[in-house]
């Protein structure tokens, strides 16, 4: 093991190196290239053996990479916001064809208007495509979770493409001290892919097929029955990889503070340590503060959620995202979480940093005042309420 | 937590101190911990750019940009306005690599210490100087993250930059 003070997008491409994925597709967008420039420059210098393909496009990235996984090889690609956009219609191919792919997606604004900046929208604007997805808080985790992504999108349950959502620039571009294990660890952790899901000139088989509506229904729930049980296998992996590298993870969410919290913050991605950091401010003050910190929106910890906010008095789900005309979207998920528990606590959506706006300490203070004496249901941090539905 | 803003142009290499100080603070030391970020945005060369670094000894988890910073340095004095003052810790100070003196600041020529050493920018000079003046990490330190984070081939002169303007402040 080795410590080194890297950025997110340099983390996770030391995770995938230790990952051997056998191709690689690239073409870069900001804040993602810094992943695919590290990837070339360890296949240039030896460090990693894989096929580098460079495309002209994201929709080539990502039918590259399913070609890929279709022959049996293990492949990445990584984007971000209109790349992710544009690559669309092949996210659905890749879930639907059972390609455990692993992209990188570098949180980002979409346009209009233009803008570079992180937000959540990119990636939760894909939730219904398939894949799994993930949201990393710090760079130590962008890069166990770079290596445990394979190990979960390659299970004989789950066989789904994973996409592994980094914060634009606050996590991308911010860096940390990382502790990078060795490949004589990664390689005990994660055994090269093997799947029958695969061309085969011996024993051919007919892949990427059509279905008609007598079969096509059963192929999606399937898929579906895939990604639920990713729940169980994240729960496994994680167990596997504290045993090997001595570092845990708590599944599909983290809880702080939260046994006795009365007010809870839900959050997801890098804002979570300042929530944290306000929870522990506001308890020296006698708040009962608490944070719950989703680190998979799909498969979508319904159960956690529920048995998290049973006993609070209010939630508020803060996010950097909307779904126009609507609310955010991790808002929505949270509600039908509770709904379907029978839950009924009061919960309030703050949606802040789009476009990359800086979320401060006293942002998430005011989100714990806010819902201690009652707020609007949608509310846009440093705008004010929503007047959503009216 | 020790929080230093940093101001430069875009090809000055603010961001590049601002690593540079947070890999010398943690530089074989598991009970450190730091964060360097810049202003976030396409670098162009000229445009005023700024970097954070936070130094503490437990994990540093408020990726926020500083809003009361120990020390502002400022590596072009056309960036400097007096309104800077509220961005500082009422203990805080604001370095300026400047010929001129300016009122609240401390100035250096930094430019003249990195013409000296055949530099194009002062980043590493503004470094040593804040490493001499805070004594937030030693130069030992200082030297060894240039080691391990910059190219080979300007290594040299870097660390004679540096080690001249710690010598400077130690003066």
């Amino acid at each position: 093991m080795s410590r080194k003070f890297l950025s997110g997008n340099e983390a996770f491409a030391e995770g995938i190196r230790l990952a051997r994925p056998q191709v690689i597709s690239a073409y870069p967008i900001t804040p993602q290239t810094i992943v695919v420039e590290r990837l070339s420059e360890m296949v240039e210098d030896g460090s990693l053996s894989a096929e580098y393909v460079h495309v002209e496009s994201e929709h080539s990235a990502l039918s590259c990479a399913i070609g890929a996984s279709a022959a049996g090889a293990r492949a990445f690609t990584a984007t971000s916001s209109q790349g992710l956009l544009y690559m669309a219609e092949c996210l659905y191919y890749a879930a639907g064809g059972r390609f455990p792919i692993v992209m990188m997606n570098a949180d980002r604004s979409t346009a209009l208007p233009w803008n570079i900046y992180g937000d959540q929208r990119d990636s939760l604007s894909q939730l219904d495509s398939g894949w799994i997805q993930s949201y990393a808080e710090n760079a130590q985790e962008a890069l166990d979770l770079a290596l445990m992504s394979y190990k979960i999108a390659e299970d004989k349950r789950v066989q789904t493409p994973y996409m592994a959502n980094l914060d634009g620039f606050v996590l991308t571009h911010t860096y940390e001290t990382v502790d990078i294990p060795t490949h004589e660890q990664a390689d005990s952790f994660l055994p090269p892919y093997e799947t029958d899901n695969r061309i085969d000139f011996e024993t051919p088989k007919n892949m990427a097929f059509s279905a008609g509506p007598d079969t096509n229904f059963i192929f999606k729930y399937k898929e579906h029955k895939g990604l639920l049980a990713a729940a169980e296998v994240v729960k496994e992996v994680e167990a596997d990889f504290a045993r090997i590298f001595g570092r845990h993870y708590t599944g599909l969410t983290e809880n702080y503070l939260t046994d006795d919290a009365e007010y809870i913050i839900v959050t997801l991605g890098s804002i979570a340590g300042l929530c944290r950091e306000t929870a522990d401010k506001l308890r020296e003050q006698g708040v009962k503060a608490g944070v719950v910190r989703i680190r998979y929106m799909r498969p979508f910890p319904n159960e956690e959620i529920a048995d998290v906010l049973r006993n609070a008095k209010a939630y508020a789900v803060l996010e950097k995202d909307i779904s126009f005309g609507n609310e955010g979207t991790v808002f929505t998920n949270v509600n039908s979480a509770l709904k379907k528990a029978g839950i009924d606590v009061k919960g309030c959506n703050f949606i802040g940093g789009l476009g990359g706006k800086n979320i401060s300490a006293g942002d998430i203070e005011n989100i714990y005042t806010s819902i201690a004496k009652g707020t609007e249901s949608v509310n846009f941090i440093g705008i004010g309420g929503g007047g959503n539905g009216k | 937590m020790h929080e230093i803003i940093w101001l430069g142009r875009g090809g000055q290499g603010a961001f590049t101190a601002a690593k540079l100080l947070g890999a010398a603070y943690t530089i074989d030391d598991d009970n450190k911990y730091a964060l360097a970020f810049p202003s976030f945005g396409p670098e162009r060369r000229g445009a005023p750019v700024r970097a954070f670094t936070k130094l503490d000894t437990k994990p540093v988890v408020d990726r926020s940009q500083t809003e009361k910073a120990d020390y502002i340095v400022i590596l072009d004095d056309t960036l400097y306005i007096p309104q800077l003052q509220g961005l500082l810790k009422s203990t805080g100070t604001i370095i300026v690599n400047s010929k001129n003196n300016i009122d609240g600041a401390l100035t250096f020529d930094a430019d003249k210490i990195a013409a000296d050493f055949r530099l194009p920018t002062a980043n590493t000079v503004m470094f040593g100087l804040l490493a001499g003046l805070s004594g937030v990490v030693a130069a030992d330190e200082a030297v060894e993250a240039i080691k391990g984070y910059m190219p080979a081939k300007i290594h040299e002169r870097n660390i004679s930059a540096l080690l001249k303007a710690v010598q400077e402040v130690a003066e």
